[in-house]
C-alpha cells in the first residue's frame, strides 16, 4: 500500500533536521521524501498539517501480562495500547508468569505478537531461571528464540556470585545484561521512598543506599566481567551521579529512566494514593531533578514507559498493599515531550530519548527519515492537549498518578512496516 | 486531599483520619467537647440521647482491647448501638477485601465507622469509598495515626498543665512504628506547643523526623531535661531481639523511664502511656503507679474525648 503523508513536520533525531514536506512510503519503506518516485500513486494520503512526524517510539520496558496476568491485561488491549501510544517497538521485561525462562513461551509470546499484525515486540529473557537468582537460563536458546537481552527485575538478584557467572556467561556470547539496581535487604518491606513523606505517613521506607550498594556492586562486577550492562529504571540523584562517573571511566554502559520519574516525586503520593505505588519508589524533588538532569547530558540514555498495567482490585487497597506500577504506553509521548518543554532541549532532542537512544541500548540499527528506511513511524500533534481520563486509554490498566490532569502532545496516526496500525479521525 | 477529606464544604468535619491539617480551633473545640462529657461518667445515668437511632460499626481489622472497648463505651453513652466487628478472625480471612467488607456494613445502614487497620491508609481508603452520610473515624491505621488517642493525650496535658503555651514534651520509644507518636506530634505542634522532642535510639526513629518540627535526642538524660510532660510509647515484643534492638534489658537500660531519669524533667512534670504498658521493658513501676503518672486518667479522659469526636461527626 502506498501512503503519502502530506505537509508534516518532519523531525528526525538521527540527524537533528526538522523540515515541512511529503514523505512518500512504498512497500513498507519509505520511498521518497520531498517529491514524489516517479509513477508514484498514493492509496492513501494522510494530511499532517500542523503535525509532527517521528520515528516510531522505542519503548524499552512494557509489560503485556501475557503469560499468565492476563486478567489485568492482554496482549491485545496492550499492543493496541503500544500503538496508540505511537510505540512501534517495545521490550517486554521477563516478570511474566511464568518468567520469560524458557524458548517456547518467548516463541508464543512472538508468535501471538507477530498474528496482531502490530508493533513490533522484542522480549527481554530471564537471566536466571524463574528469576529466582539461582540458575542461569538457557541463554543462547533463548537468544535463538528472540530474545534481545537477558534481566533480572531488581530486589531479586541476591547471591553476587551467580550475578557476577550470569555476566560471564552472557558476555561469553556478547548478550547485554539488564538489571535494575536495588538490594534485596535494604529494601526489604519497604514500598515507598525513605524520606520525609513516609515518615509522616508511616510507610515503610525504600533508602536510595539500596539503590547505590546494588549499583556498586552491579558495576563493580560489570568492570570485571566485561559484561555489556543496561541499568534499568534508575532513581536517585546518587545513582545518576555513579552512573555518571561510570561513563566518565569509560564504561560501555547505558541506561534508562521511567516516564513517571522524571515528573513526579514522592510528594505526589499525597494522602495514599496507589497510583504512586511504583517501582523503584517515586524519590524526592531533588532525586526527580536529577534524573532530567541525566537525561540532559546523556548519563541517561532514554525514557521508558515501565507501562505496568494494573488491574483496578489490585490497586483498591492500603497503599502498602496495592500492586505498584503504572500503566505508560500511551503516556510516554506526551511525558517525553513535557519533559523536553520544561527543560529546554529542541524536539528532534526529546524524541531522541524514545526513538534512536532506545535503539542503541537494544543494538538496533538506527535509522532516519530518509529513503529507503523502513516506516515505523508515528504522526502526531504536538499542540493537542487532552485529559488523562480511564475511557480515553486503550490499555486494559487505568493506574496512573497522571489520572485527571492534561497533557500535551497526541498521537494521529502510527505505521509500523509501512502499514497504518493507529489511526484516529482528526 | 486530606482536609477534602475530613472537612466538607461547609467547613464541618466529616471523617477524623488524621490531626494533619486539621486547624486548632477544630481540636480546642472537641476538648472543650469533651470536657462537658467527662461529668456524664459521674452521673448516676451515664448516658446522653446525643447519637439514639445511629447505628455505630467498631470495625477492627487488628486486634484491640482497650480502644475498641472504651469507643464502644462511648458510643453507648451518646446511646447509639454499637456493633463489634472482629474482622482479623472473619470476612478477611475469608478473602473478603476491605471495601467489599465495607459496602456490605454500609448496605446494614451504617451511619459510622471506627476502623482500626493494620496498613498505613486503611482509614482514608475507607473514607474515599464510603457514601457522604458515613462518617469515619480512624481509630489507628497501620504506623501512621491515631488521631482520638492523641487528643486524650491532648485533653490530659491541658488538663493538668491548664494549656499548652511554654511547655516541653518528650515523646520517648520506638518512634518509627508509632502512630500514636506521629499523631501527637502533629497535635502538639498545632496546638502551639514551643518544643516537642523525641528521645529514642537512631534505629527506632524515622528518616527526616525533625521535619515535622521536633527536637530529636538519642539520651534521656538531654532529653528529658527540664520537660513539662513525658509521653512513653509502647515497645511492641516482635522488635525487642533483633537488627533494630539487641534486648529489652538493654532498651530498659538506655530508654525505660525511672524514678532516676524521670528526676531530670520538671519536679511536677507529668508521665503519660497510650498503654498497654511493658512494665520493665518502657517504663518502671515505680514510675508507672508514682505520684505523678496519669496513666489511668488519660484512660478515662478517652472516653469522653470519644464521645466529643462522635458527636461532632454526627453535626451535633
Amino acid at each position: 500500500m502506498n501512503i503519502q503523508i502530506r505537509n508534516g513536520r518532519l523531525v528526525d533525531p538521527a540527524t537533528d533536521h526538522e523540515h515541512t514536506q511529503d514523505l512518500f512510503i512504498a512497500d513498507g519503506r519509505i520511498a521518497a521524501v520531498g517529491v514524489a518516485p516517479p509513477a508514484y500513486k498514493a492509496d492513501r494520503v494522510l494530511n499532517a498539517s500542523g503535525l509532527v512526524v517521528s520515528l516510531g517510539l522505542v519503548d524499552l520496558s512494557a509489560r503485556l501480562r501475557e503469560p499468565g496476568l492476563e486478567y489485568k491485561a492482554t496482549l491485545e488491549s496492550e499492543m493496541e495500547a503500544a500503538v496508540a501510544g505511537g510505540v512501534t517497538s517495545l521490550v517486554c521485561p521477563p516478570d511474566t508468569d511464568p518468567p520469560l525462562d524458557e524458548p517456547g513461551l518467548v516463541e508464543m509470546l512472538k508468535f501471538r505478537a507477530r498474528s496482531l499484525d502490530q508493533a513490533r515486540v522484542y522480549p527481554l529473557g530471564a537471566l536466571t531461571q524463574g528469576l529466582k537468582g539461582e540458575r542461569l537460563t538457557e541463554m543462547a536458546e533463548l537468544h535463538d528464540a528472540g530474545c534481545v537481552a537477558f534481566g533480572q527485575p531488581g530486589a531479586t538478584m541476591t547471591d553476587n556470585q551467580v550475578l557476577m557467572r550470569s555476566m560471564e556467561y552472557a558476555t561469553t556470547f556478547g548478550f547485554a545484561v539488564w538489571l535494575r539496581p536495588q538490594d534485596a535487604t535494604l529494601s526489604h518491606g519497604g514500598v515507598a521512598h525513605d524520606g520525609e513523606v513516609a515518615t509522616r505517613l508511616g510507610l515503610a521506607g525504600i533508602p536510595v543506599c539500596a539503590e547505590t550498594v546494588a549499583l556498586s556492586a552491579i558495576l563493580i562486577l560489570a568492570r570485571e566481567t566485561g559484561a555489556r550492562l543496561h541499568l534499568c529504571r534508575l532513581s536517585s540523584a546518587e545513582g545518576v551521579e555513579m552512573v555518571r562517573e561510570a561513563k566518565r571511566a569509560g564504561m560501555a554502559i547505558t541506561s534508562d529512566v521511567s516516564a513517571h520519574h522524571v515528573h513526579f516525586s514522592d510528594r505526589d503520593i499525597g494522602y495514599f494514593d496507589s497510583n504512586c505505588n511504583l517501582i523503584p519508589p517515586l524519590r524526592d524533588i531533588r532525586d526527580r531533578d536529577a534524573l532530567r538532569m541525566g537525561l540532559i547530558d546523556g548519563t541517561i540514555d532514554a525514557i521508558c514507559s515501565d507501562h505496568t498495567p494494573v488491574d483496578d482490585d489490585a490497586k483498591q487497597l492500603p497503599f502498602a498493599e496495592a500492586e505498584p506500577g503504572a500503566t505508560g504506553l500511551e503516556l510516554l509521548l506526551p511525558l517525553t515531550l513535557k519533559w523536553g518543554r520544561e527543560v529546554g532541549v529542541s524536539l528532534a532532542a526529546a524524541l531522541a530519548r524514545v526513538t534512536t537512544h532506545p535503539l542503541r541500548v537494544l543494538g538496533l540499527p538506527v535509522p532516519s527519515i530518509a529513503p529507503g528506511e523502513i516506516a515505523d513511524l508515528c504522526v502526531f500533534d504536538p499542540e493537542a492537549w487532552w485529559r488523562i481520563e480511564p475511557g480515553v486509554l486503550h490499555s486494559q490498566g487505568k493506574n496512573t498518578p497522571m489520572l485527571g490532569m492534561e497533557l500535551q502532545g497526541r498521537v494521529r496516526y502510527t505505521l509500523v512496516g509501512g502499514s497504518i496500525v493507529f489511526d484516529t479521525p482528526s | 486531599m486530606n482536609t477534602d477529606l475530613q472537612i466538607d464544604a461547609g467547613g464541618k468535619l466529616q471523617h477524623l483520619l488524621t490531626i494533619e491539617g486539621l486547624p486548632p480551633e477544630l481540636l480546642l473545640r472537641i476538648l472543650d467537647t469533651a470536657r462537658s462529657f467527662v461529668s456524664v461518667a459521674e452521673r448516676e445515668v451515664k448516658k446522653v440521647p446525643l447519637l439514639r437511632g445511629k447505628a455505630i460499626f467498631n470495625l477492627f481489622f487488628e486486634p484491640s482491647t482497650r480502644t475498641r472497648t472504651t469507643f464502644e463505651i462511648a458510643a453507648k453513652r451518646l446511646s447509639a448501638d454499637v456493633v463489634n466487628l472482629n474482622i482479623a478472625t472473619s470476612s478477611q480471612t475469608k478473602g473478603e477485601t476491605l471495601l467489599d467488607t465495607v459496602a456490605n456494613l454500609t448496605a446494614m445502614h451504617a451511619d459510622m465507622f471506627i476502623v482500626r487497620h493494620g496498613e498505613s491508609g486503611a482509614a482514608h481508603l475507607i473514607a474515599r469509598n464510603v457514601g457522604p452520610h458515613i462518617h469515619v473515624i480512624n481509630a489507628g491505621d497501620g504506623r501512621h495515626a491515631h488521631p482520638t488517642q492523641a487528643l486524650l493525650d491532648m485533653f490530659t496535658i491541658r488538663h493538668y498543665k491548664g494549656g499548652f503555651n511554654g511547655l516541653r514534651v518528650a515523646i520517648v520509644g520506638d518512634i518509627l512504628h508509632s502512630r500514636v507518636a506521629r499523631s501527637e506530634i502533629h497535635a502538639l505542634t498545632t496546638l502551639g506547643v514551643p518544643e516537642v522532642r523525641v528521645i529514642g535510639p537512631r534505629t527506632l526513629l524515622p528518616r527526616q523526623v525533625q521535619n515535622l518540627g521536633v527536637h530529636v535526642f538519642h539520651d534521656m538524660e538531654s532529653g528529658l531535661k527540664d520537660v513539662d510532660v513525658v509521653i512513653m510509647l509502647r515497645l511492641q515484643h516482635e522488635r525487642m531481639n533483633g537488627a533494630l534492638l539487641p534486648s529489652a534489658g538493654e532498651f530498659f537500660k538506655s530508654y525505660g523511664l525511672t524514678p532516676e531519669k524521670l528526676a531530670r524533667a520538671k519536679p511536677d512534670a507529668i508521665v503519660m502511656h497510650p498503654g498497654p504498658m511493658n512494665r520493665g521493658v518502657e517504663i518502671d513501676s515505680a514510675v508507672a503507679d508514682g505520684r505523678q503518672s496519669v496513666i489511668l486518667p488519660q484512660v478515662t479522659f478517652g472516653i469522653a474525648v470519644r464521645m466529643a469526636v462522635m458527636g461532632i461527626l454526627a453535626g451535633n
